[in-house]
């Protein structure tokens, strides 16, 4: 006799990828929030430090916004830990010769992907949000100047190389995060996948460029 | 006239589940181009049985594409380069004198190797059996106009019913996850009236099931429905996704208190 089990949603697998998705969601508006408000450095300093006054004075605002962006992403690696553990173990044999036929480059460096975007927001935190863990020699940190920062952040050469390479991570997982989401979520039709992969493709490239620009502005000298 | 051609095998052999296995290599010499993939095996085998050699194991019955036994990874393949067609449909057309052809089992944790090529493909049955049924006398075929389905309905139905359970989607997927599989066999259930009743109790026993089995979880590479010889759609995934949310969050009241009968 079997008994059906009262399961709950999260106990799946499926509900660990809905956890993902949403969460995915989530950091996917943060990125484009922080990239919009970076993008102000083309504008000079006193736009990009008054913009970063704004967002200090918000207070309590800005830090339950902060949380709900800690707590997504806290949800987001364990979820993928949960899931991955227990997929590496569903196929301890593999083949000799595997051939995929339809998936992406993009979807095939998640894991590796994530990882890298896991290290790099350590780095970048320590880098622009704590003060005096800066790895880079020579770089002073201003807690009013947001746009001395980035300026004197970004002339160390690898620093910026370190930003780009994170970049070029992040635009695959948000053009694979995007796509894949919706199907997750049970929202995607097959009617529209193409235009959908097309925008998930696009807006991945673009956000990547954008971020890529900056600090490549400052090594060029466009940005001092 | 019909093309030969000498063929040059790798072929995974094991002798049982707590062999290692490893890969073997066999000469195919003359192979008509009219043979189908399994009937190249069967001349092999006759060669290697004259030669007193143990026959290579693989799974096959109907040989018409329908029952779904006679699943190999062909080239890094599952079934072989054709879209859409199962092993037993694959023919030696499709090769050219002087290939070299590696053939495997599908890989997963779930589908232990029994022997050479043949697979245990239980997880699927008891995938069934924890929800893949209507628990009413379906009896006989009823009067076509008593329970009206709408088109729609009954074609995707259809649609999802083509699955022959071969198992080509958890051997093609980056995971092995058997996603596809279960949710064709739930949609082609529950898009039914006769299906509506447990539609979401279902949903819930079979992914309950499906990830007790060990498959792996879904990561939306859709190499699934590249392999499926029925050209299952992972739209059947989005709608397995949906019913599941629904299952645990909406229809919580319908949970089954004490276990029923079976
Ligand atoms: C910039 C922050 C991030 C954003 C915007 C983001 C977004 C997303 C989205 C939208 C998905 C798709 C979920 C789905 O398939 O339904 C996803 C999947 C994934 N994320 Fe992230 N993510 C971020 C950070 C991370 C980090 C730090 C890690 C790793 C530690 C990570 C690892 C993964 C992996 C491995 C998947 C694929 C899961 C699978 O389908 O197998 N992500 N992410
Ligand atoms: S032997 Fe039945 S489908 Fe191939």
């Amino acid at each position: 006799m079997s008994m059906a089990k009262a399961i709950t949603l999260s106990d799946t697998t499926i509900g660990k990828k809905v956890v993902m998705a949403v969460t995915g969601l989530v950091l996917y508006g943060f990125v484009v929030a922080h990239m919009l408000g970076n993008l102000q450095v083309f504008m000079g300093p006193e736009q990009l430090n008054g913009y970063a006054k704004k967002l200090h004075d918000l207070g309590p605002v800005l830090y339950a916004a902060r949380a709900v962006v800690l707590v997504s992403l806290v949800l987001h690696v364990v979820m993928v830990v949960q899931l991955l553990s227990r997929t590496a173990a569903a196929r301890p044999i593999g083949y000799r010769l595997k051939k995929n036929q339809t998936t992406t480059y993009a979807a095939l460096t998640m894991k590796f992907g994530g990882l890298a975007l896991m290290l790099f927001i350590v780095y970048h935190l320590a880098h622009f949000t704590f003060p005096g863990v800066s790895m880079a020699a020579g770089y002073k940190h201003s807690a009013t100047d947001v746009y001395a920062n980035v300026v004197s952040g970004f002339k160390v050469p690898w620093v910026t190389a370190i930003y780009v390479v994170a970049q070029l991570f992040l635009g695959m997982h948000l053009y694979h995060g995007a796509f894949s989401l919706f199907q997750t979520l049970g929202l995607s039709h097959p009617r529209y996948v193409e235009k959908a992969r097309f925008v998930a493709q696009t807006l991945g490239i673009a956000v990547a460029a954008a971020n890529i620009a900056m600090p490549v502005a400052v090594v060029a000298g466009i940005v001092k | 006239m019909s093309k030969t051609m000498n063929l040059t095998l790798h072929v995974w052999r094991q002798k049982g589940g707590t062999d290692i296995g490893g890969f073997e290599t066999y000469k195919a010499p003359e192979i008509s181009e009219h043979m189908s993939f399994l009937e190249m095996l069967d001349v092999v085998n006759e060669r290697l049985l004259a030669d007193g050699k143990e026959p290579i194991a693989f799974d096959s019955d109907c040989r018409e594409g329908i029952c779904g036994m006679c699943g190999l990874v062909i080239n890094g393949v599952p079934h072989g380069p054709n879209a859409a067609t199962t092993t037993c449909q694959l023919h030696m057309r499709h090769f050219n004198d002087g290939d070299e052809i590696t053939i495997e089992p599908w890989r997963a944790a779930a589908f232990p190797v029994l022997r050479d090529l043949v697979v245990d493909r239980g997880a699927f049955d008891r995938i069934i059996q924890a929800g893949g049924y209507v628990s009413v006398n379906a009896g006989s075929a009823p009067e076509a106009n008593g329970l009206p389905v709408a088109k729609p309905d009954a074609d995707r139905a259809m649609d999802a019913a083509a699955c022959i359970g071969c198992g080509a989607c958890v051997a093609a997927c980056p995971n092995a996850s058997a996603m596809l599989f279960v949710a064709a066999k739930a949609a082609h259930l529950g898009l039914l009236p006769q299906g509506q009743p447990e539609r979401y109790e279902r949903v819930k026993k079979m992914v309950a099931q499906m990830d007790a089995e060990g498959f792996g979880h879904c990561s939306n590479h859709y190499e699934c429905m590249a392999a499926c010889p029925k050209e299952i759609s992972v739209d059947f995934i989005a709608r397995l996704n949906r019913d599941l949310m629904r299952a645990t969050v909406v229809e919580r009241d319908h949970e089954e208190k004490s276990g029923g009968a079976g």
